[in-house]
Order: structure tokens, then sequence, then C-alpha cells
């Protein structure tokens, strides 16, 4: 489909005249042939790199009879027990065989465990959000991975927070246990445990309004 | 009446300027494309606020599908040399008394992430194009025996585990399930990777923004 313009001359003079070519190529097939392949480059590129959430679980005693629990404070102590049909429920303070506490319903909405973790955990929240803040407004300078690092040690730090300890019940998705450390997460617990539920518990949960 | 003169033009375009455009767009795309990677199952992954980008290199993921079947799969390691699937597999054959060719094996580090019993791979690996091994895939499920097995009595995830660690002692675990999967199912998981001294494991999931106000 070169173009091709020819300047015939129609006199018959015995002269030889070098045929003019016209420089201009048809780029229509090479438009063409890169469309295609801008396509298929497009539709192949996995442009986002997916996200991950780190967790760490504490390491298991393969000796059941030797684990013994890590004694936690029991003004510290909140006990998120995740339910069927994205149920939470949680109690403050540690269960005794005599009195069991009682649970108190709520979900994973803005106004649900959150806000009551927030609320618990406010002193190092606002530390955390002063610091993060004071870093937005350019009055401290650090780099990247130092502000990971002195989070860390802000977390590590807190004396009066929360300890948080989660417990799943039977018939739960991987969706809500995925929620539940995303929320210890958004309101910067420093100190949660995913542990199994204990007999206690089994017996609060039956009772637990539905 | 003065006629109205057509002038006779020719109806080319010059496509020198669209050219350059689309050649400065494929140059781009070239250089900065990852392909993404084939996906065993479709696995809606749950959100969370963590920004943390996932390693791209000395990886083991598990992949669980929304009804509970377990997929695996590892990378070659940091460079060529390392060849990490090609000796999993190898030491995967001699414990399963399996003799996988060498031209097997070297098919297997190219391949990525698969879910069948371990006596299935080697079927797997012969197929000639994806097609193939999505059609073993379905006939597989049709005879519910896809999904690598994860129960007591022949538990192979964990040896797929065992002999990934004894090669890449650095390597790190992810876990991609999908939001409808029953916690019970990863639970279970973990437990097998706790069992194989793992404690640090990354959940994939999608970034979602959360406004968080403290109420005075």
């Amino acid at each position: 489909m070169a173009q091709i313009i020819e300047n015939s001359s129609g006199k018959g003079d015995g002269k030889r005249k070098a045929k003019k070519h016209s420089t201009a190529i048809d780029m229509t097939p090479m438009v063409d042939l890169m469309c295609l392949l801008i396509t298929f480059f497009m539709l192949t590129t996995a442009f986002s790199k997916p996200k991950v959430m780190e967790i760490v679980l504490p390491e298991k005693e393969p000796d059941t009879s030797k684990a013994i629990a890590p004694p936690v404070d029991k003004s510290r102590a909140v006990t998120v027990i995740l339910g069927d049909n994205d149920i939470v429920y949680y109690y403050e303070g540690l269960a005794k065989a005599d009195s069991l506490p009682s649970l108190i319903k709520t979900d994973f909405s803005k106004d649900g465990i959150r806000k009551f973790l927030l609320k618990r955990n406010k002193p190092l929240f606002d530390q955390i959000l002063e610091y993060k803040e004071k870093i937005k407004k350019g009055e401290l300078v650090l780099p990247k991975d130092s502000v990971s690092s002195e989070l860390k040690k802000l977390r590590n730090a807190d004396k009066v927070g929360p300890i948080v300890l989660i417990k799943a019940s039977e018939n739960i998705k991987y969706k809500n246990f995925v929620d539940i450390i995303d929320e210890m997460a958004i309101t910067n617990i420093a100190r949660y445990a995913v542990v199994d539920l204990n007999p206690l518990e089994l017996k609060m949960l039956e009772a637990a309004p539905k | 009446m003065s006629k109205i003169k057509i002038h006779n033009k020719s109806p080319h375009i010059d496509m020198t300027p669209m050219v350059d455009l689309f050649a400065l767009l494929l140059t781009f795309f070239m250089l900065t494309t990852t392909f993404r990677p084939q996906e065993p199952a479709i696995i809606d992954t749950p959100a969370s606020i963590s920004e943390k980008q996932a390693p791209d290199k000395e990886i083991l993921s598990i992949s669980i599908d929304k009804v509970g079947k377990v997929y695996f799969n590892l990378d070659n390691g940091p460079d060529t040399t390392t060849k990490f699937r090609a000796k999993v597999l190898e030491k995967m054959g001699e414990q399963y008394k399996i003799t996988f060719t060498p031209k097997q094996i070297e098919t297997f580090s190219k391949l990525a992430a698969f879910g069948m019993p371990i006596q299935y791979v080697g079927k797997w690996i012969d197929q000639k194009d994806p097609a193939g091994r999505d059609k073993l895939q379905k006939l597989l499920q049709d005879q519910k025996l896809d999904g690598i097995p994860t129960d007591s009595i022949d538990n192979q995830l964990a040896w797929w585990i065992y002999f990934t660690r004894q090669i890449d002692r650095n390597i790190q675990v992810g876990i991609k399930a999908d939001m409808e999967t029953d916690y019970k199912v990863v639970k279970k998981i973990l437990d097998i990777l706790q069992d194989k001294k793992v404690n640090k494991f990354n959940l994939t999931t999608n970034l979602e923004k959360v406004e968080v106000k403290v109420e005075n």
C-alpha cells in the first residue's frame, strides 16, 4: 500500500526521466501491529503488587501439659470472642468459674468493637497519632525505616493499654479473623494474641445474647 | 451559477505521529510490565489497612479457596542458580518414591501454583499447555482429588513446607485465603505451619483506607 505518486509524462521526447517516488510510507500496518502489542501488554500487566498483612503467632509448646499461659494483668485484659454471623463479643477482665462476666455483643462496624478498643487504648493511640502528625508537618525528619522502629518502641513502652486476647469460635469465616487483626492495627493495640477458647468462655458464649 | 468545486484530496492520513505515540506507549508497557501470575483458583481476599507490599522473591505461598482446597506455590529463589522449585520437587519425589525425569523437573521449575496430590503432579507437568492443566484440575475436582492433602493420614502439605524450608531457610510464608473460607481450615494450615516452626505469616489482603477519629 506504499503510496506512490507517479508523474507520468505523456510526451515521448525520448528522454528518460527518473521516476519520482514519494517518500511517504503508509504506516497503517505498523499502527495495527502496535495496537495489538499494546493491548497485549495492557491486559497482562499486573500493576499493583498485592498487599500483605503481617501476623506473628506465639510459638507452640509441643507438650501441652507444659504450656502455661503467660499471666495477664486483670485490669488490662480484654477478651474478644468472634461469634457466628459477624458478631463480636467482648468482656473486660478475666473469667473466673464463680463469677462469670457477661459478654457484651457488638460488631465490626465503625461504632462497634473499634469504638471500645479506641477508648481503652486512647493514651497510646493519641501518642502515635501525635507522632505521625509531627512527621507529616515536617517537625520530625526521619528515614522511613526508623519511623516504623520508633512506632514499635512506642508500642513496646505501652504500660496501660489493653492486652487483647482474640478467640475464635467454631464456625467463623476467615474474613472475621482478618477483620479483627485489622482492628488491632487500626486502633494501634500494642499487645494482642490469638488463643483458643477455654471451657468457661464456651459456657459464656452459650448464655450470650444472639 | 457558480459551481462548487470539490477538491480532490487524497484520503490518506499521515500515521507517523500515531506511530510515535504507540511506540512510546509500547515501550512504557514493555519496561514496566511484570506478568500477572496465573492463579490456580479465584480467591477474593479480605480487606485490611496494611500497606506492606508482598515480597516477590523467596516466598512460599499457600492459597486456600472458598471451599477449603489448598494450593501451593514457591518461587525459584533470588536468582536463576538457586533453582528452589526443582530441588523441592526432587526431595518430594524421594519422599514419596516417585521419580521425576530431568525434563519434568525442568518444566516444573517454570510453572506456578498447583493443587493436587503429589501422585498427580507428574501428570500435571506433562500437560502441554495451561488449558490441559485446567482440564486435569477439573478432572481431579470431579473425583474429589484436587487440593493438596492436609489430613493427618497423608499430610503432603507438611512435607512440602518441610522440604522448602530445608532448602531455603529464609523463605517467608504467605497465606492467601478467600473471605468466605472457614476459619477452621485456615487454622489447620496455621497449625501445620507452626508445627514446622513457622510463626510469622503474611496474609494477602486488599488495601482499604479507614478513617479513625478519637472521641473525647
